[in-house]
């Protein structure tokens, strides 16, 4: 696992933006070779779809030959409320780019058929050759996508009920009213994540900070969803010193001390593959 | 065929009442919702236009003009080209006012049914007080006191009038009122010397609309305000909006009467040119019909005199002027160009807006 350590949120979204760049166009994709990407939701990874949308704009990525994967959506709640992931997905991000929307997979949680409709996700992911790069942020309670705590850390794509934490804390998005919190999403699983060629983890804040120890200093433990990651060969977490606050000094330091070496996967004239193959 | 699908980028555009950086999709004469045809059609523009950053406002919707570009609406007839002419430059939509002089009967059917198939009217001939009859020739006031039928008589059918501009002090006016209301045409007050309560009443029986405020009316008077005191009139219903059209030119109206409609009912206010058909002619002397129009510093005057003949002010001039004159912003200017008067007409569904299913 790496851990990069950044001075402020903002870092954290342009070294995220800049290493998707990166892994996109050292990809070379093509009409025969798309670039499969996982994405998120969430306040997290906004900042790092408003720099990629600027380097769009610049000219510096092209998002044609890229195919995404969200990681999740809420059930029953209308593709057009500010709250879906469609709608999130929509306004900050893909209308802004020139992804084919034929190219684009969010789960429909107003599908007919909700297990179906899972089941068929995995499908399409397989279809499209699996995840080259998943991005995920996490929940406070160390939850990747909707895995919640307790989630089996193999588990696969499917319909999800939702802790009445998450509900709590999403109350702020629907009124203040917990009753109409979806208590449902669709979720990929733990063991969808695990499967893509590379994971990447943005995390920041302070109230991230105990979820960030739960993931680096302790072990593998479904209650802590994240953790799962440490089992994955190549494992990103980005982070800023506020979510560092849990962590020990020592693992502080140690991760820092690899910068250097972090800092190479994201310099333009260095060769890639190689930074990502020296740990 | 599938129709094309344009999508404009690199633009600000006018929505919701702010200007925002949005992209806008087209389809086949109707502005659509991008968000849609991702998620549902999964495809992309057919074409894209770079806007290059400039800003798109809906197209300004005129409720009273009486030509333009050397013709006068009057006399319109086979003249089928000058419509597109004047299309061209500014509108989206327009109602078209016929004046009333030199009008026949026979003459206002040919017109309406040669043109009005796809524009609508306002006709304002005839039920004036003859008291305030501005420019429109006496012989050519007429009263109501036979009701519904007398403005049958005239028009012949009703079916393409949109908006009739009336003086409800007369007989009869609230039968009147009501059965233009109920026909789906807009009843304009005006060319009028009605008290408050008489404008009131007719407001209860359904008008909605004001013509040319300030202007062929009584001026305000503190203890009877007039037609004006519709504006701040508490004995009309709470949840009805009256509309009033307002000459910005800062010839017609002043600035100082400007700014008192703008503060007192904003979001009543219509921007209207009332222009001539001198309107869009250039610099220099003109025959029009049997007058010689003299087009200097941007006034239209009877040819060597110093004689105003009428407004010839385009709409985004009176835009720019009213902007200046009262200092709202740009955004509320441009709306009382586009959709308030919509929302007059009851069409703000599909014209004065850049929303979803408005047309383009």
């Amino acid at each position: 696992m790496r851990l990069v350590i950044l001075d402020s949120s903002d870092l954290v979204s342009e070294w995220a933006a800049k290493y998707v760049m990166r892994r996109i166009n050292y990809f070379k994709p093509g009409p025969d070779k798309y670039f499969v990407l996982g994405l998120p939701t969430g306040g997290t990874p906004y900042g790092m779809y408003q720099k990629l949308i600027e380097y769009y704009k610049a000219g510096k990525v092209s998002f044609k030959y890229v195919k995404t994967f969200n990681m999740d959506e809420y059930v029953n709640l209308p593709r057009d409320h500010p709250e879906s992931y469609h709608y999130y997905m929509w306004n900050n991000f893909f209308k802004h780019i020139d992804i084919d929307p034929k190219n684009v997979h969010i789960l429909d949680g107003n599908a007919p058929d909700l297990v179906a409709e899972c089941n068929n996700y995995e499908k399409k992911i397989a279809d499209a050759g699996g995840v080259e790069l998943f991005i995920g942020g996490i929940g406070p309670d160390g939850h990747i996508a909707f895995n919640e705590p307790g989630s089996s850390l193999v588990s696969r794509t499917r319909v999800k009920t939702l802790a009445q934490d998450t509900l709590e804390a999403n109350a702020r998005f629907f009124d203040n009213n917990i009753n109409k919190v979806p208590k449902q999403a669709l979720t990929v699983g733990v063991g969808t994540v695990m499967d893509a060629e590379e994971v990447m983890i943005l995390i920041t804040g302070t109230h991230k900070a105990f979820a960030l120890y739960k993931a680096v200093e302790e072990g593998v433990n479904h209650m802590w969803t994240v953790s799962a990651f440490q089992q994955h060969p190549h494992t990103l977490m980005i982070c800023d010193e506020d979510a560092t606050l849990e962590l020990r000094v020592k693992t502080v330091k140690y991760f820092k001390a690899l910068s250097g070496v972090h800092q190479k996967l994201i310099e333009e004239d260095t060769s890639l593959e190689k930074y990502r193959t020296i740990h | 065929m599938t129709p094309k699908l344009s999508q404009f980028v690199n633009c600000r555009i006018l929505r919701n009442h702010k200007f925002i950086k949005e992209d806008i999709w087209v389809r086949d004469g109707k502005i659509v919702n991008p968000e849609k045809i991702f998620f549902d059609e999964k495809i992309q523009a057919d074409i894209v236009i770079d806007c290059k950053g400039l800003a798109i406002a809906p197209g300004f919707i005129e409720l009273q003009i009486n030509g333009g570009y050397g013709y006068d609406f009057r006399f319109v007839t086979e003249q089928r080209k000058s419509w597109s002419y004047f299309l061209l430059p500014n509108f989206s939509y327009f109602s078209t006012r016929c004046v009333s002089h030199s009008f026949t009967k026979n003459k206002t059917k040919k017109w309406r049914y040669k043109w009005c198939h796809n524009t609508r009217c306002t006709c304002r001939r005839a039920f004036y007080q003859p008291r305030k009859e501005g420019a429109h020739p006496a012989e050519c006031i007429l009263d109501y006191e036979k009701g519904i039928s007398a403005i049958e008589n005239l028009y012949g059918s009703l079916e393409n009038i949109k908006l009739i501009t009336l003086a409800p002090e007369f007989n009869n006016s609230a039968q009147v009122i009501r059965s233009l209301t109920e026909k789906g045409i807009v009843v304009s007050l005006g060319h009028s010397t009605a008290n408050l309560s008489q404008g009131e009443a007719a407001v209860n029986n359904g008008a909605t609309f004001i013509t040319h405020l300030f202007n062929a009316m009584l001026p305000f008077h503190h203890r009877d305000p007039g037609l004006v005191g519709l504006l701040a009139s508490d004995n009309i219903p709470k949840n009805k909006s009256v509309y009033f059209g307002i000459i910005a030119d800062n010839i017609h109206t002043h600035p100082a009467a400007l700014r008192i409609a703008y503060r007192v009912h904003p979001n009543g206010l219509v921007l209207v040119t009332d222009a001539v058909s001198a309107h869009g002619l250039t610099e220099g002397t003109h025959k029009i019909g049997q007058m010689n129009v003299e087009i200097r510093d941007k006034k239209a005057y009877v040819a060597g005199t110093n004689t105003l003949c009428g407004s010839i002010a385009t709409m985004i001039e009176c835009v720019q002027l009213f902007v200046k004159s009262t200092g709202c912003t740009p955004e509320y200017a441009l709306e009382a160009a586009s959709l308030h008067p919509a929302q007059a007409l009851g069409i703000e569904k599909t014209k004065g807006t850049l929303n979803f299913g408005a047309d383009c």
